[in-house]
């Protein structure tokens, strides 16, 4: 006798969201992604009615953490494998082109002058057709000193800008509305905050489909299972209807990963850990995929092992 | 799924007749519900009635224990299909497979049997061994269980063989692997003959369903289902819907953890699968390699996922001496989230330095997210310095924060007056350097 599987129907699904514009578009892009769609739970397609074509959801992308300057804080074993690229960002984007990159994400950094940023967005422009999305270094007003120059020198390439925060949003948004750009929305874990923050950048004017929604996340053993869950409870919210969680999420396992000890300390360490290098891909390709998991629509990443493990995980999850 | 009330009232009598000492069957029908009492209570309820209560009250995923001489694991039992919606309960086994014609079998069992990581303070091993019967299975089992007391798993389809092989084994609880259309009677009975615990294995939920209720028929209880799928989206699809089917549908014939082999599209892709397992669903994961560079993050998983997600990890508040601190030691500041204190004290005990570390009440949660819910101010650090009496440990009154809270060092000085106040580097890492060069 054949089983009847309990199937969820969800009134909500996720947003489409497009990023990169070809030069038809008004962008100089070879490649544009589009990201979202899902309309069950990740991979869950038995729930949903079958669709194909336009309507079938897309698969999670990778992006590649890439820094406008060499940075001397990143694992050794980082520095090893990018090599002299990691001096020069345009070089490091065609490798993290190489690697299987579906897109850039390129972080400047307080050491960079708004002449600077814009010259390095621009480099790593030409050096690559993906897509980029590019973060400021993180303090208030250095993000926006240098996003502003940046966005108005890439008008229609739809990059994406970040990282807006509660406590500083609104001159990204506006700059990002101004000149065809998305936004990455960052809340601390918290289904909450995540919702108020896009409610914000949503009531500034800017359109539904170019908010990315960042939850946060945190390392494996350093507290993956609060943004594991917090995604999870996003995605379901959204899926129930909640319009104002609907956008597709990005999260930073690489970020993460490879600030834990494990990752990036050789000597020293419990004999228990095993061989370092291994360890520290395993460390983020095991974040990573958790992250898949749980609804991640953009993992950014910094080793190629573990960008090429990744990939080869959503391509089984979406083709199963 | 447990039943109403009302569903229970429907089985009882309805005489009303009180002796249970209650006014009337639906008090309590409603008492039962609430599981406040015994169905014994009422000596009335019909044979039938009793089998259906009984069977309502199982858990919709059957809990399996594996045991051996001393050790067992437990697996099943779980009640939600989201972590958030409760907790997941019972952590899936991690089990390493070994051939039985490997000549090294008992050095390997022995090496991967030794093994034992720590994280935050707990100690983590793997769950067990399972032996391939590629060769003499018995002489396989003998060596293995010379070299450890976990349990096993044995994955063999000659029944006389299986037979001898349990019957080393006796008083275990062992897995057999895997009982599937062809074989189910045979292996059923010889389950059933050693009390252990069969897997059945198909490739479609509808004859594993069909498979579990034969076997039970026989007369065995404890089953665990191979579910099969060729790749991570037919697994996650599969195990998905058989949870579903236990937890929603309180569908019984698949109400049984499941188990999953890591490497069996190749060893390169283990960690990922053997990852997706961990975190949906599977109640037995078989890796084929002992790598403690892959088994230490897959542990870790295990815990992060099957942490409560109600109670954060944490460490009682207090002072803690780390390597024999002396008067004139520093005093370091942080937090009674688990991760947070062993990040500092393992880095501060592998240095040597000796330091008395004050563990604050901060709700179990880290530096950051404690200082940003307010459970980590200068008030509270002040109260900790204080109730913990330090004064009366140390000849040198100097504190040392967190460097991620080095904004509270100005209101703590306040608080706390006649002690210095320090602020120290942001990561744990990089304490030892921090407290040779800078705290003399
Ligand atoms: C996991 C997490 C949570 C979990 C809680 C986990 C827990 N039990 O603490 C949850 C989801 C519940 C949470 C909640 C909140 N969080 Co939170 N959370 C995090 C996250 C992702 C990781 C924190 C963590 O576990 N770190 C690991 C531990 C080991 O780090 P640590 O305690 O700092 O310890 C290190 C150092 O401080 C140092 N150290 C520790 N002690 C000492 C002592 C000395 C002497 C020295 C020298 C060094 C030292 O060593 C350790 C290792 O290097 C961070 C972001 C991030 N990725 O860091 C945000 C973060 C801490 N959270 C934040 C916020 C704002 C919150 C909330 C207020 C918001 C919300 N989500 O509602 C709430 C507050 C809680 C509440 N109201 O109940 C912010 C804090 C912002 C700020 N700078 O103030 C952060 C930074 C996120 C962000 N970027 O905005 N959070
Ligand atoms: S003892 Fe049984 S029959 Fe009598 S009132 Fe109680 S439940 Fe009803």
């Amino acid at each position: 006798m054949p089983i009847e599987i309990p199937k969820d129907k969800w009134p909500g699904s996720i947003k489409s969201i497009t990023i990169g514009a070809t030069s038809a578009e008004g962008g100089t892009r070879a490649k544009i992604i589009t990201i979202g769609g899902g309309t069950t739970m990740p991979y869950l397609q038995f729930d949903a009615p079958v669709l194909s074509g336009d309507e079938a959801p897309n698969k999670p992308v990778i992006a590649i953490e890439i820094k406008s300057h060499k940075p001397e804080d990143w694992s050794p074993l980082l520095a090893e494998v990018w090599g002299e690229a990691m001096s020069d960002p345009a070089e490091w984007a065609k490798k993290a082109e190489e690697a299987g990159a579906d897109l850039i994400v390129l972080a400047l950094t307080v050491d960079d002058s708004a002449e600077d940023a814009v010259r390095v967005v621009k480099s790593v422009l030409s050096a690559t057709g993906l897509p980029l999305i590019v973060w400021g270094p993180g303090q208030a007003e250095k993000d926006n000193e240098l996003l502003v120059p940046v966005s108005e020198a890439t008008k229609g390439e739809k990059l994406v800008l970040g990282i807006c925060e509660d406590k500083n949003y609104r001159t990204i948004v506006a700059t990002a509305m101004a000149n065809g750009h998305l936004v990455q929305a960052r809340a601390p874990m918290d289904v909450n905050l995540s919702k108020q923050l896009n409610i914000l950048i949503s009531d500034m004017g800017m359109p539904k489909d170019r908010i990315l929604m960042d939850p946060t996340t945190g390392a494996l053993g350093y507290g993956i299972e609060y943004g594991y869950s917090v995604m999870e409870r996003l995605r379901l919210a959204a899926l129930q209807g909640d319009a104002m969680t609907q956008f597709p999420m990005i999260v930073t396992p690489g970020f993460e990963a490879w600030k834990t000890k494990e990752s990036k300390v050789g000597e020293g360490v419990p004999e228990a850990w095993g061989d370092w290098t291994a360890r520290a891909i395993n460390w983020e390709t095991i974040t990573a995929t958790a992250l898949v998991e749980s609804g991640a629509d953009i993992v950014v990443l910094r080793h190629p092992e573990s960008v090429k493990r990744v990939k080869g995980a959503i391509e089984e999850l979406i083709t199963a | 799924m447990a039943l109403s009330g009302i569903q229970i009232y429907k089985m009882l009598p309805q005489t009303n007749c009180k002796e249970c000492g209650f006014p009337t069957c639906l008090a309590f029908a409603m008492k039962l519900a609430a599981k406040q009492v015994e169905l014994g209570s009422c000596p009335y309820v019909s044979e039938e009635s009793k089998k259906q209560l009984a069977e309502s009250a199982a858990p919709p995923i059957r809990l399996i224990t594996l045991r051996a001489n001393g050790t067992e694991i437990k697996v099943g039992n779980e009640v939600v299909m989201f972590r958030h919606e409760k907790t997941f309960y019972n952590k899936p086994g991690l089990f390493l497979r070994v051939k039985a014609s490997d000549p090294d079998l008992a050095k390997k069992v022995a090496a991967a049997d030794a093994y034992k990581v720590n994280y935050v303070g707990m100690d983590f091993t793997l769950d067990g061994y399972a032996i391939e019967a590629d060769s003499d299975l018995s002489a396989a089992v003998k060596a293995v269980r010379d070299v450890t007391k976990r349990p096993l798993m044995l994955i063999a389809n000659d029944v006389t063989l299986l037979d001898s092989s349990l019957g080393l084994l006796a008083g275990e609880g062992t897995l057999i692997y895997a009982g599937d259309s062809s074989n189910y009677e045979s292996l059923a009975d010889v389950a059933k003959k050693h009390k252990a615990t069969l897997v059945i294995k198909s490739d479609s939920l509808d004859d594993l369903a069909d498979l579990t209720q034969k076997v039970q028929a026989k007369g065995v209880e404890d089953m665990v289902l191979d579910l099969g799928g060729k790749n991570l989206g037919e697994w996650l699809t599969r195990s998905t819907q058989a949870r579903r089917l236990a937890l929603k549908s309180n569908f019984k014939p698949l109400g049984y953890p499941t188990i999953f082999f890591a490497a069996q599209n190749g060893v390169e892709k283990e960690a990922v699968y053997a990852a997706q397992a961990i975190a949906k669903y599977a109640g037995f994961v078989v890796l084929d390699t002992f790598a403690p560079e892959m088994i230490y993050p897959l542990l870790v998983l295990r815990e992060n996922i099957y942490t409560d997600p109600q109670k954060p990890i944490q460490v009682q508040p207090g002072v803690y001496e780390i390597n024999s601190p002396k008067p004139e030691s520093p005093v370091l500041v942080t937090t009674n989230f688990s991760i947070t204190y062993f990040a500092v004290a393992n880095e501060v005990e592998g240095s040597g330095l000796p330091a008395w570390l004050v563990v604050t009440d901060a709700e179990g949660m880290s530096v950051l997210t404690a200082w940003a819910a307010g459970k980590f101010d200068a008030e509270r650090i002040a109260k900790a310095i204080k109730g913990f009496n330090v004064a009366d440990k140390v000849s040198k009154k100097r504190i040392v924060l967190p460097g991620h809270v080095a904004v509270l060092s100005g209101e703590v000085e306040e608080e706390l007056p006649g002690w210095e106040v320090r602020v120290g580097p942001r990561e744990a890492v990089d304490l030892p350097a921090f407290m040779k060069q800078a705290l003399n």
